[in-house]
């Protein structure tokens, strides 16, 4: 629902012709992506690194500009370090944890997302969506698994029992690819999903919402700042972030009966722009007018074609929820598909794909529009109840709780049967079905690092030392002796998973926690990993 | 010494929200209002202390 000005091309890629369009039978891929976002970019890239050939398609030549994903958080982080592109990300990016709600001009609110020490990723960092496609663009053509065919059109798709044959449009004219599997990483308006015919049900927002990139040079503080009615813009709401080289990304509410053109006229967004800023001098760089939408997909894997990202579902950009929630998707497929590829799982285990990121989806979509509900109430008299949270907010903790500007994309913790129940309790930040938290550790030539950054690419198990014992464990899981192959010198580790000598923690390829137990049982980590495999 | 809690009570703020909005969804002013008052009666009546409630009065009043 966006409307706005071409876009400008900020970088841009040759199409090449690929062998398989001369072909004289059709070529058969184990794995076609659609859409080279960041999230097709990442399933691409982290099937790539798994080992699986994979052929990432897209309509385009080009990276445009335009006021997409800024906001990328923590876990996002992460899994790009993991696809190798992490540490460049927060070196481009700026930084940030903490966000401050106001309502007309007092702070209501204030918020720090990262409140403790030890991860290697930071909570959030701000970067335009460009950058990181530029960046994962970058990491795929250094990978021979990767295949990247710009300037190729999905046309046609005909399902078959094992695979999906595709047709795909060029500039030489079209040609027939077959897939083992097909991911559909097109996006929001995702052509795959209307091909199948697939309904995108949920609810549309009335509000119209300005979004504007202004270059300035400010020096307002690094931090995610939100107003609720402020003096600028009286009655509406208003949100204020940082982006690297002196870009401000600005957000205003315009209500449900904006008229879309007028309101995107360069004179009436600068006449807009000068009562938040005053007489500070900026450039526009872009401006768009958005509804949200929060829907999705009722199945996210319909025979050989798998959904991810914004093709999946969709919510309200209020909580960073959209294009971060699209990389975890891509990250939880990844490994999943790799195994049933390689014969390691069955199929089945894709239906895990499509429980574990439902529950995720389900979750996104429930926050965003919870705030999307408290920034933009559906008549008078819901305004009247957010008024009185608001109103009441200096003065009673309970208002300022209730009070929701977005609440900021965490990592969900899977309610799945890949996880093994615990045997014991475990106290500590680690949880089971959730991404294992980061802790500094330090590496056996003496150097620090960081637990995430250290795991290889399959199932781990962490185990911590207990005595000169030591168990072996069962084939394909990479073990790490805490103690031996890496120290935990300031026990933040052993704090955060609750860890005793001799505990074990099996994590899966994604760094999830799938299984831990008090003390190491050869018997019991087979079970679990087969179990995680979706062998149960 | 005050009786009246104002810490926040509520393991989901967020959900205890989505329940009250919920329950004006579709209701003009007039209504909301009407729901307002008899949610004020149940809430006071169901907290049952004449002291809670007279600070809870001097809070709303003041905010």
């Amino acid at each position: 629902m966006t409307v706005s000005a071409g876009r400008k091309t900020i970088y841009s890629y040759d199409y090449r012709r690929s062998p398989d369009q001369e072909a004289r039978d059709i070529v058969r891929r184990p794995a076609v992506v659609v859409g080279a976002g960041p999230v097709g970019l990442a399933a691409a890239i982290d099937l790539g690194l798994r080992g699986v050939p994979v052929v990432l398609i897209d309509d385009a030549d080009r990276i445009g500009e335009g006021s997409r994903g800024i906001c990328w958080a923590k876990r996002t982080l992460e899994i790009c370090d993991r696809l190798g592109v992490g540490e460049q990300l927060v070196a481009q990016g700026v930084t940030w944890k903490l966000g401050k709600v106001f309502h007309g001009d007092d702070l209501v609110f204030s918020f720090d997302l990262l409140p403790e020490e030890g991860h290697k990723m930071p909570a959030f960092i701000n970067l335009q969506q460009f950058y990181l496609e530029k960046a994962l663009v970058g990491r795929a053509d250094e990978l021979d698994a990767v295949d990247l065919r710009w300037k190729n059109r999905l046309i046609g798709l005909e399902q078959h029992n094992d695979h999906v044959r595709l047709t795909i449009d060029t500039p030489d004219g079209p040609y027939k690819l077959d897939a083992d599997w097909l991911i559909a990483a097109d996006g929001a308006r995702s052509n795959t999903r209307d091909m199948l015919g697939l309904t995108f049900s949920g609810v549309t927002f009335e509000d119209r919402f300005l979004i504007a990139d202004i270059r300035m040079a400010a020096d307002f503080p690094t931090e995610r700042r939100f107003w609720f009615d402020p003096p600028f813009h009286t009655g509406q709401s208003a949100l204020m972030h940082r982006q690297p080289g002196n870009i401000w990304r600005i957000d205003l509410q315009l209500g449900p009966n904006a008229d879309v053109a007028e309101e995107q006229k360069p004179e009436r967004v600068t006449a807009r722009l000068k009562r938040m800023l005053g007489d500070r001098p900026f450039e526009l760089e872009w401006i768009s007018i958005y509804r949200f939408n929060c829907r999705r997909l009722d199945r996210f894997v319909h025979g050989r074609v798998i959904f991810i990202g914004d093709a999946a579902h969709q919510v309200s950009p209020f909580g960073a929820r959209g294009a971060n929630s699209g990389i975890q998707d891509a990250e939880n497929l990844a490994w999943k598909l790799a195994a049933v590829i390689k014969g390691e799982a069955d199929a089945g285990l894709l239906a895990t794909y499509e429980a574990e990121r439902i529950q995720a989806a389900d979750e996104n979509i429930a926050h965003s529009t919870r705030s999307t509900d408290f920034i933009a109430p559906h008549s008078a008299a819901e305004h009247s109840l957010r008024n009185a949270v608001l109103a009441l907010a200096p003065k009673a903790e309970f208002a300022r709780r209730m009070i929701n500007s977005g609440r900021l994309s965490v990592a969900t913790v899977y309610d799945t049967g890949l996880s093994t129940p615990d045997e014991s309790p475990f106290a500590g930040s680690a949880r089971l079905g959730a991404p294992l938290p980061d802790c500094p550790v330090r590496i056996p030539d003496g150097s620090a690092g960081y637990l995430l950054e250290t795991l290889d690419d399959g199932f781990t198990l962490l185990t911590f030392k207990n005595g000169a014992s030591s168990q072996s464990v069962p084939d394909g899981i990479s073990r790490v002796s805490i103690g031996e192959d890496l120290a935990d010198p300031d026990g933040v580790l052993t704090q955060r998973l609750d860890a005793t000598p001799g505990a074990a923690y099996l994590l899966r390829p994604d760094q999830h926690l799938c299984a831990r137990w008090r003390s190491l049982d050869r018997g019991k980590v087979a079970a679990a990993r087969d179990r995680a495999l979706g062998k149960v | 010494m005050p009786k009246l809690v104002t810490a926040s009570q509520f393991a989901n703020p967020d959900a205890a929200y989505v329940a009250l909005v919920e329950a004006r969804r579709g209701l003009d002013e007039r209504a909301a209002a009407a729901l307002d008052t008899r949610l004020t009666l149940i809430l006071a009546n169901h907290i049952g202390d004449i002291d809670v409630l007279k600070e809870a009065i001097a809070l709303a009043k003041q905010s």
